[in-house]
């Protein structure tokens, strides 16, 4: 079961994970980020970085969740790969309170 | 103006280790704009580093990292000299006249001790120990582990204390299909432990597991997970880190002991017990191990900065083999400043430092660097950071002179008689490990001897 980013990083995209991915497994759109299953080897490294608490191992992601396996899975591959820290989008500061971090 | 770091005189940087750090390191400076040729030093014939001899075998996932390390490795100004000790083959001061700049990313290759009577005990090990000999690394190959007492005790509750105990509590089933070490598998297969006791200096609030680690012991084929109820009872100040939202790691380490103190046990024939608040004071035997006192603790201090402190409270657990997995120390290289008291090269954002004045040339990456924190990806970002004080030392011309790398250190191994090996030539290692494994049903079968891994270059 692989690792996954959910819709806390929309709107946010602050890109801790990335720095610390063994594998540079992160992708990215103009909203968040996506891992893609077939390179992430489940360290689970990124998930303590993630200041809005996005990213869930499979085993662990809450019911609600669970599309965005799917979702990761299908855009990942087809984005672009974001290997180092990116600036967050605008309002991600406004968007991290809103989401009580 | 220097010209280092241009096609004319490339940046040479030599880096002495080949685990992660080493390998983000590479990566970084490859990436990077100057022009750069890099030199791996690694000790044994074979590199990765802990990728290969500390990640258990049965995480093969893990060990997916060495892909990408085997695209850095045959990268365009990479070269890999293995079976080279530095500080032994080849001197620090010799480094410094081959190349520009020297990243140490050797880890950290020893224990930290309990410092309690009785601790050299025969079977009283590190983690260390063990983790390296069911993983085949040479220098462990030939220790023994008497695992015939039905109790084993293991000192720690991080992942690697994690590690040790779910080995232990494995099925020769569940690790036959890994690329654990043959010799290691044929001692496993006859252990007679029956209860796995994991003890941890503060609480249930406080274990270092990640939440994944911990959750594999509620699905192993045959051991139960035990924790007591009662052990779980927490003082006001770990509520409040339990429910601070910054620790939510934790919370979940805490909700699995608590899902596992509330399993009725399916009677399978192992168990693995997680014990709280508890400091050996003693480990007691006539000729070996017999037995290990322990202190009941108490926190105290702010939440996030408890510290247990001994009750006074005794208890003893019968066995006849303890395993301490209570952190890591680098091992001091001739050459390079050595910071004793916390075993690794005091440094400024990866410059190596000595009495607070930078050392020229001299950087560090990873676990000699920072202590033995983190997981892999953690030392990118860290490797990364050294990479960056590396680049801006290149721009601020500290380097002058064009070094000549490889070619300079080669004819000295030479003349030592020093057998390097190649990345070329560890890839035919690698493919007769991957063949011998494949044999068995295993990923891989490994040479844990240096002489069998350079017969079949010779």
């Amino acid at each position: 079961m692989t690792t996954i980013v959910t819709d806390n990083c929309k709107g946010c995209r602050f890109t801790d994970c990335v720095t610390v991915c063994p594998v540079s497994c992160f992708h990215y759109d103009d909203e968040m980020l996506y891992i893609d299953p077939d390179v992430c080897i489940d360290c689970s490294a990124c998930i303590p970085e993630c200041p809005v608490q996005a990213i869930y191992e499979g085993d662990d992601i809450p019911e609600d969740k669970e599309h965005w396996i799917a979702i990761n899975a299908e855009r990942a591959p087809n984005l672009p790969v974001c290997e180092d820290k990116m600036d967050p989008l605008p309002g991600a500061e406004e968007r991290k309170a809103e989401l009580g971090f | 103006m220097s010209n280092v770091g241009t096609p004319d005189n490339p940046l040479r940087v030599a880096i002495v280790g080949s685990g992660p750090s080493g390998f983000y390191a590479t990566e970084a400076l490859l990436k990077s704009d100057a022009s750069v040729r890099i030199d791996m030093l690694e000790r044994l014939p074979c590199p990765f580093g802990l990728v290969r001899s500390g990640v258990a075998p049965d995480h093969q996932k893990l060990k997916q990292a060495i892909q990408l390390y085997d695209k850095i490795a045959q990268s365009d100004g990479f070269s890999f000299l293995g079976n080279v000790t530095v500080g032994h083959d080849l001197s620090v001061d010799e480094l410094k006249q081959s190349h520009h700049a020297i990243i140490f990313a050797c880890g950290a290759e020893s224990d930290r001790k309990l410092n309690i009577p009785g601790e050299d005990l025969k079977g009283s090990h590190t983690a260390t120990e063990f983790v390296g000999w069911y993983n085949g690394h040479p220098d462990y190959r030939d220790r023994e582990f008497d695992l015939s007492h039905p109790n084993a005790v293991i000192i720690g509750q991080g992942n690697v204390a994690a590690d040790v105990s779910r080995i232990l509590s494995k099925t020769t089933d569940e690790l036959k299909h890994t690329d654990i070490a043959e010799h290691a598998l044929a001692v496993l297969s006859e252990s007679k432990i029956r209860d796995i006791y994991v003890i941890g200096r503060r609480g249930p609030a406080q274990a270092k597991f990640t939440p994944k680690e911990l959750r594999e012991f509620g699905e192993l084929d045959d051991c139960d997970p035990v924790v007591n109820a009662e052990d779980l009872a927490l003082n006001s100040e770990s509520q409040i880190e339990l429910e601070d939202k910054s620790n939510a790691g934790n919370a979940k380490v805490y909700k699995l002991f608590n899902e596992f103190s509330q399993r009725t046990p399916s009677g399978k024939n192992k168990r693995c017990h997680f014990m709280f608040l508890l400091s050996p004071l003693e480990l007691i035997g006539k000729n070996r191990l017999e037995k290990v006192r322990l202190e009941k603790n108490q926190l105290t201090g702010e939440p996030f900065n408890q510290s247990a402190i001994g009750t006074g409270e005794i208890t003893e657990i019968d066995t006849g083999i303890l395993f301490r997995s209570i952190g890591y120390r680098g091992i001091a290289i001739t050459g390079v400043p050595f910071d004793e008291r916390r075993g690794i090269f005091p440094n400024n954002d990866g410059r190596i430092i000595d009495d607070g004045n930078i050392v020229p040339q001299l950087y560090t990456a990873g676990w000699i660097k920072r202590g033995p924190t983190g997981i892999i990806g953690t030392n990118r970002a860290d490797s990364v950071a050294t990479v960056e004080s590396l680049l801006n030392d290149l721009h601020n011309s500290t380097f002058d002179n064009a070094k000549n790398g490889a070619d300079f250190l080669i004819p000295l191994l030479e003349t030592r008689n020093v057998r390097y090996v190649t990345y070329p030539e560890w890839m035919k290692i690698d493919t007769v490990e991957i063949k011998q494994g494949q044999e068995k049903g295993k990923p891989r079968e490994k040479f844990t001897r240096i002489e069998e891994m350079l017969n079949i270059l010779d």
